[in-house]
């Protein structure tokens, strides 16, 4: 029932969400055929007229609602006004390179930002665990477009030992085999993935280090102590598997923001993903991409938070057991 | 002979053997290039734009191709006659020219395709005298007009006029969204289409079967997109990219001190004009004094040599430079506050106790520094000089920009328009009477003057160049007195090519113009 109940909210989330964004996008001044003309470098009465009225534009704003929600309950997210192709098509292409950013963004700050945070608590008031502190405080409060960028240049300029820009080299990867394709988009993706971890990095290190601290000090790690488990059992087994839950809640809430980070680090590393092709798409007022961007991540946010009660289920005992 | 004369004159021979083999263009390679903005798709007919047009001169081949002296030359037509009274043009083609899927192509997918380009090319103007194109056998096309047209010879380049199978496009879809615009593209050119993504890259590759024995010489295009400057211009410095266009100068400085080779050429066929458009509807802009004393009041010069670091050149008439029509004697408007403010003394607006005698408005493009946004600094800098207050008003993008000033919701704007070759194409437009229409880069200054009108009407058909080169003249004058637009400078354009590429394309259409001549030295 629960779940239902759940789904039913998503899914009432969802139409909310296509809606507010289905407006909001509308407030902007300008409209698409504005931008093709631009693009054209001109453009004949005849030939704007056409091409407000093949898309709808000069119907009234709530027809223009009610078509949309309809052929979206069709599961039909319309043709893209600029590149006259399917939305579906063009989100498809590129949701393969976000998500590989998020993801890998994602694991690489939770393995090096709880690993840091681990080892900075071993020793609260030692040098590397100072040395942390001011780490994540530098990295927390540095903004992604601005790492990006100082990465760049030192990547592009002093030294220049990772491609700062695209995914693959299209030269070379059109006659690549799979293996050195793979090594490839690996190498594009490392500068991307750190700039967008960063930040996280600094969170997740600073969480679990005084997490730990609090949980170093809490009754039942003495209890183990004084049953004779190891230093080490006590550590990884008892302390670091209840100081990881705060961070496990933080990551889902966070994977919005991680999304919202990815428009700005595609744009800064020329990632072909659906952030850059959404921030290409508000510019160009590309009205049913955006749409279809926002219902697409929308959808991404929800399923990651369903996906986190459930990872936080099988990390905690106790919710396990309140849910039997 | 002695020995020594027989060494030296082997030496030399073989000297001169290893420079011409140097000289000789080589097969193979991918020339990597950039465009700035994203291509809607690859169909130059039914679309305009530096974005679809560079792609577009190497899928499809055009009836003719102009070198860099204005001249045509032949292309998928090897002859051509225009008859005496300008009325009809007649192209015979090659007979061995085939469509990439093997297709031959004929009269028929010439007419085809110029029809198709008079219904739905964005330049209205371009092939509107055209009435229709007979098709007496199958390698002559008969282009049938009604009423002369000058225009017709250049309309038939590359970047303009490219030839589409009919036998694809022919099937009554809509062809502006025809899927085949962007899949499975099947074109005449010398490069056909091997992957097209949108919003990210175009791979073009060698057509084995071109007209042209021996060409292209390139394996292999690669078009990446890439809107990001300082992107762009990192790939660049690090040689992913062989050939770009760009037109600011900090970046253009950057590629040469990175080893490329700046060539300024070709960009006459577009001819970019950066000027400061007036919305002559609106008090005090309506007034032709205050438009000259603005004018007056800006040192052309100044932009040029300073502000553009000396890449632009200043323009002061509608007319590009580097177009045969130019007038070189029109006002040159030089600096002149004395005179500037003279001017508005004696139109009435006289300096207040605060020295201010008007206040002014000011749009610019977003996003456009070195046309549009130094400008407006620097325009609100000097007027302030003669007492005109600007206030600059910022647009968020450039679709908000665009709608303010299709909408004539400006007093004063910084505006970047093309030429397009011929005056009847990119000029005429932004000048007729007739086309005051709520639509980006028509007559949004809603300029009037009826002389004007007469004469551009007069030299759109008028078939002698001398007279039509006087007509030409005659409404330059004219709009340089009234001016409707404060023409500022050419943007400064220029092509960036690796040291490794040879016949780097500085044709009149420059980086629209097929690569099928271009080759490169082995690495």
């Amino acid at each position: 029932m629960t779940w239902l109940r759940r789904i039913a909210l998503a899914a009432g989330l969802m139409l909310a969400v296509i809606v507010l964004n289905f407006l909001l996008i509308r407030l902007a001044p300008g409209d698409p055929v504005e931008t093709v003309a631009g693009a054209t470098g001109g453009m004949s009465e005849a030939l704007r007229a056409s091409l407000t009225h093949a898309w709808g534009l000069d119907l009234p704003l709530s027809s223009q609602l009610w078509i949309y929600l309809s052929k979206v309950l069709q599961g039909d997210l319309g043709y893209s006004y600029f590149f006259n192709t399917p939305v579906l098509g063009l989100i498809l292409n590129r949701i393969g390179p976000t998500l590989l950013l998020i993801t890998s963004s994602i694991v690489f700050s939770l393995v090096v930002g709880i690993g840091l945070g681990v080892k900075a608590s071993n020793k609260p008031n030692g040098l590397f665990s100072q040395f942390i502190m001011v780490l994540s405080v530098v990295g927390y409060a540095a903004p992604v477009f601005w790492t990006g960028i100082l990465l760049v240049i030192l990547f592009a300029s002093v030294w220049p030992v990772f491609p700062v820009s695209g995914m693959v080299d299209i030269a070379t990867s059109l006659d690549a085999s799979v293996f050195k394709r793979v090594l490839d988009i690996l190498h594009h993706l490392f500068l991307p993935m750190l700039t967008l971890s960063i930040i996280y990095i600094a969170q997740y290190s600073q969480m679990t280090r005084t997490s730990m601290i609090n949980t170093l000090g809490a009754d039942f790690i003495r209890t183990a102590k004084a049953k004779g488990v190891s230093e080490r059992g006590v550590f990884y087994g008892h302390a670091l598997q209840n100081a990881i839950l705060p961070v496990v809640t933080i990551v889902g809430l966070q994977f919005g923001n991680v999304l919202a980070g990815a428009v700005l680090v595609e744009s800064v590393f020329d990632w072909p993903g659906m952030g850059r092709l959404a921030f290409e798409s508000v510019l160009r007022r590309d009205y049913p991409v955006i749409l279809g961007i926002l219902l697409f991540s929308s959808a991404m946010v929800i399923i990651a938070n369903l996906l986190t009660d459930m990872v936080y289920r099988y990390v905690d005992p106790r919710i396990r057991r309140a849910d039997e | 002979m002695t020995f020594s004369r027989l060494v030296l004159s082997v030496v030399l021979s073989l000297m001169s053997i290893t420079s011409a083999l140097a000289q000789a263009p080589k097969s193979g390679g991918t020339l990597t290039i950039e465009l700035s903005q994203a291509p809607r798709h690859l169909n130059a007919a039914v679309q305009s734009g530096v974005a679809t047009m560079r792609p577009a001169a190497q899928l499809f081949a055009s009836p003719l191709r102009y070198n860099d002296k204005w001249e045509p030359q032949p292309y998928l037509a090897e002859k051509w006659e225009l008859a005496p009274d300008g009325k009809s043009l007649t192209l015979h083609l090659v007979k061995n020219a085939v469509f990439h899927d093997g297709h031959p192509i004929t009269s028929e997918d010439v007419a085809f395709s110029i029809m198709t380009i008079k219904a739905n090319h964005p330049f209205a103007t371009m092939l509107a005298p055209v009435d229709r194109v007979e098709t007496p056998d199958p390698h002559t096309a008969v282009i049938q007009m009604n009423s002369p047209h000058p225009a017709i010879l250049l309309a038939m380049s590359p970047a303009l006029c490219p030839i589409i199978p009919k036998h694809i496009y022919g099937d009554g879809q809509d062809i502006k969204n025809h899927p085949r615009n962007s899949v499975d593209l099947v074109g005449s050119g010398p490069f056909k289409l091997k992957e097209f993504v949108a919003g990210n890259f175009v791979v073009m590759e060698k057509f084995d079967q071109f007209f042209i024995s021996g060409r292209p010489y390139l394996d292999r295009i690669i078009a990446k997109v890439l809107p990001d400057q300082s992107v762009m211009a990192i790939g660049a410095e690090h040689g992913d990219l062989s050939l770009v266009m760009n037109a600011d100068p900090r970046i253009v400085k950057r590629l040469v001190k990175a080893g490329m080779t700046e060539v300024a050429k070709g960009y006459e066929g577009i001819g970019a004009i950066s000027w400061i458009a007036f919305n002559v509807r609106k008090a005090p802009l309506d007034k032709v004094a205050v438009r000259q004393a603005i004018s007056y009041a800006l040192d052309r010069d100044f932009i040029s040599k300073v502000l553009h670091g000396g890449f632009s050149t200043p323009v002061v008439g509608p007319i590009a430079p580097g177009s045969p029509f130019l007038d070189k004697t029109l006002n040159p408007y030089k600096l002149d506050l004395v005179k500037a403010e003279k001017l508005l003394d004696e139109a009435g607006f006289k300096k207040g106790a605060n020295g201010e005698r008007l206040k002014i408005i000011m749009d610019f493009i977003p996003g456009d520094e070195t046309s549009s946004k130094i400008v407006a600094d620097y325009t609100k800098s000097q007027l302030k000089k003669i007492g005109i207050n600007i206030e600059l008003r910022t647009s968020p993008d450039f679709p908000s920009w665009a709608k303010r000033v299709a909408a004539g919701d400006f007093e004063m704007t910084t505006d970047v328009v093309y030429n397009w070759g011929d005056p009847v194409i990119g000029v005429a437009r932004t000048y007729l009477s007739s086309n005051i229409k709520p639509i980006i880069w028509s007559n949004t200054q809603g300029y009037a003057n009826p002389k004007v009108d007469e004469l551009l009407a007069a030299a759109g058909q008028e078939l002698d160049t001398t007279k039509r080169t006087e007509q030409y003249i005659a409404f330059q004058k004219i709009v340089n007195d009234e001016l409707p637009v404060a023409w500022i400078a050419t943007v400064p354009y220029r092509t960036l090519a690796a040291k490794n590429v040879h016949n780097v394309p500085a044709t009149i259409w420059g980086v629209m113009s097929p690569y099928d001549e271009v080759w490169l030295d082995p690495k």
